[in-house]
């Protein structure tokens, strides 16, 4: 019989503790497959965050590091400066990577550091319990927008991608999604192609993926799916936002 | 290298390069600009340099975190404010256990404060400074030549001991020019860097960090790092003694303040020569030299502590004595700097009236 699917090398042989439904776990095996597939295992040193995925480094086989919430890209611009051979990632929340830590992520990409960055935007705080994100939507409630979002007061949710797309150095930003067979594939493309930048030594790139919290937007995984498809991608519109030829 | 007219932050430079150091991250802040200006030019010069001047502080530590945890010596610099700001990546770096080499060019605060030398981080430097249970190594120089030579020390314990190894220093000392000698590395044995990120080739995969959820096993570690630090106060402390043999009082002042106090004592013996007041200079702050501090105690009874704060490291000397003789606090905080006369007059004051010769 064919073997169709099968647990990629670079993944651990070890359960998730990410709830059900989480569109971690997900992106984390993309990313595993990849490392497979282009041979990176060898070569890749991932940052991960303080947020859920903070024990990234359980499940990914390749050497890793932790960072201070927020100060990820920072820490992997002190290694890819000194490692320029190396695969150099981060893996970033949106608290992480555009609230705490948004001059980090600013400055990196406006310095072109030859880094990826897989930022998971799931318009929540998970790992502390469900608080407002930079990027909550309009009217959505969190525990500390128990009335939903005021845009006036609160601000609208920041939209990463755009916003760095001014910065002369970044040279590939892509929005995709975790919520479909075909969206996963189009995450799975979008990652490859970010790490394929870095290689090139084209500049700084970003891969923004749309992923459920199930847990703290108090839904069931199907419901999650559908409310990315329905109502996030109105506010974060999927597809490539900027991408400078490599 | 010849003797030449170096400023402090200068000679730490040059230093640095001369240790290896290959990588430097910071950001601007007076009194100690003149130090990533130097590195900016330097590290071009040096195979695989790496200088960013960073966002922030946050950031430079942070950049400082990444370039150590590859495998290289690294330092960065900044004075008061920023160092505060840098205060949860040197707490990651200890967590962590990754060496790595901060400046402080200690300025006067708290606050803003202003851009005089000062000596107010002592507390925030020697406790360890962030958040957690750790200590980091304290070097304090005391002239231009010892800011070259503590720095390549301090490369070198930082390695060592897989811990931050801090330079207190403050803007007199940056910033004044005397002739130092930068001698070449002295490639010390060292331990194999056997936790840095290189890519898991031909090996299994690498993880470093300080997050440890479980609490025995936090415990555990935490525990650890004490042991550690135990070893280097058995194997690292350091200070200067200067007429101790026969004083009948001794000063003890470090950095700066130190250099004023040998003034001050030169100045009073030159009045007297039967006055007998001698120094400890603790030139590790953290581990502190209580030791000598303690034994001293058993012949002299009056301690004279002069330090440019309110009074921090008094409490340092107050705890080694566990008691022992009579501690004398002088302190002039807020970036000013006494001259010798006046540390002298004071010093006069509490010397033994016993032991007062009665010359004038
Ligand atoms: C300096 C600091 N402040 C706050 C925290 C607490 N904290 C940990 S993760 C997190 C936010 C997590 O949200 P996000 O980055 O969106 O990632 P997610 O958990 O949703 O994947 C916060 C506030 C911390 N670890 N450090
Ligand atoms: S809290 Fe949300 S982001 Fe965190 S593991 Fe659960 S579903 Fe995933």
């Amino acid at each position: 019989m064919k073997k169709v699917y099968s647990r990629p090398k670079s993944l651990k042989k070890v359960p998730m503790h990410y709830c059900p439904g989480c569109g971690h776990s997900i992106i984390h095996r993309l990313i595993a497959e990849l490392l497979d597939e282009m041979s990176l295992r060898e070569t890749a040193i991932c940052v991960p965050p303080a947020g859920c995925a903070v024990l990234a480094y359980n499940y990914l086989d390749i050497d890793m590091v932790e960072a201070p919430h927020g100060r990820a890209t920072a820490v992997a611009t002190g290694i890819k400066r000194v490692r320029p051979d190396n695969m150099v990632f981060s893996y970033q929340g949106d608290g992480d990577l555009a609230a705490i830590g948004t001059a980090e992520t600013l400055h990196t990409a406006n310095r072109g550091e030859l880094i990826s960055v897989i930022f998971v935007n799931n318009a929540i705080y998970g790992m502390t319990g469900g608080q407002m994100a930079p990027t909550t939507l309009a009217g959505q409630i969190t525990t500390t927008s128990p009335s939903g979002r005021n845009t006036k007061t609160e601000g609208p949710p920041i939209r990463v991608c755009e916003l760095l797309s001014t910065l002369e150095n970044t040279t590939y930003l892509e929005r995709v999604a975790v919520n479909s067979p075909a969206n996963i594939k189009k995450t799975k493309k979008a990652i490859k192609k970010a790490f394929q930048h870095q290689q090139k030594k084209t500049g700084f790139s970003l891969v923004e993926i749309l992923s459920s919290c199930p847990t703290n937007w108090k839904m069931d995984p199907l419901k999650s799916c559908r409310w990315i498809d329905e109502i996030m991608v109105k506010e974060f519109p999927l597809g490539v936002i900027k991408e400078v030829k490599c | 290298m010849n003797k030449q007219l170096m400023y402090g932050t200068y000679a730490i430079g040059e230093a640095a390069i001369q240790a290896g150091c290959t990588c430097y991250f910071g950001y601007p802040i007076t009194p100690q600009n003149e130090l990533p200006e130097y590195m900016s030019r330097r590290l071009l010069e040096v195979p695989g340099g790496v200088f960013i001047q960073a966002e922030s502080e946050l950031a430079a530590i942070n950049m400082v975190l990444g370039a150590s945890v590859a495998g290289a010596r690294v330092m960065t610099s900044s004075s008061s404010p920023g160092i505060s700001l840098k205060q949860e990546g040197i707490s990651f770096l200890a967590g962590s256990e990754l060496p790595a080499v901060i400046v402080n060019i200690v300025r006067g605060g708290p606050g803003l404060g202003n851009i005089a030398p000062a000596q107010s981080d002592y507390f925030q430097a020697t406790r360890g400074g962030g958040h957690g249970d750790y200590k980091t190594i304290v070097l304090a120089p005391a002239s231009v030549q010892e800011m070259a030579d503590l720095t390549f020390l301090a490369f070198d314990l930082s390695d060592q001991y897989r811990m931050p190894a801090l330079i207190l220093g403050d803007g007199m000392l940056g910033q004044i020019m005397e002739p130092v000698v930068i001698p070449a590395r002295k490639k010390k044995k060292l331990p194999e860097k056997d936790y840095i990120l290189t890519g898991a080739r031909g090996r299994p995969a690498r993880l470093v960090k300080s997050l440890i959820l479980d609490t025995r096993q936090m415990e555990d570690h935490n525990w650890k790092l004490v042991r550690k630090f135990q070893r280097v106060k058995q194997n690292e402390t350091r200070w200067e003694s200067f007429l101790l043999e026969d004083a009948e009082m001794v000063v003890i002042a470090y950095g700066t303040a130190a250099r004023i106090a040998k003034g001050s004592i030169n100045r009073l013996k030159k009045e007297d020569p039967d006055i007998k007041i001698g120094m400890i200079r603790p030139i590790t702050l953290s581990p502190f030299p209580e030791k000598i501090i303690r034994e001293t105690a058993g012949k002299v009874s009056d301690f004279f502590v002069f330090e440019m704060s309110t009074g921090q490291m008094v409490e340092d000397v107050k705890l080694s004595l566990e008691g022992r003789g009579t501690v004398h606090f002088y302190g002039r905080p807020g970036g000013v700097s006494p001259t010798p006369a006046e540390v002298a007059r004071i010093m006069a004051r509490h010397y033994p009236q016993s032991k007062s010769t009665g010359k004038k």
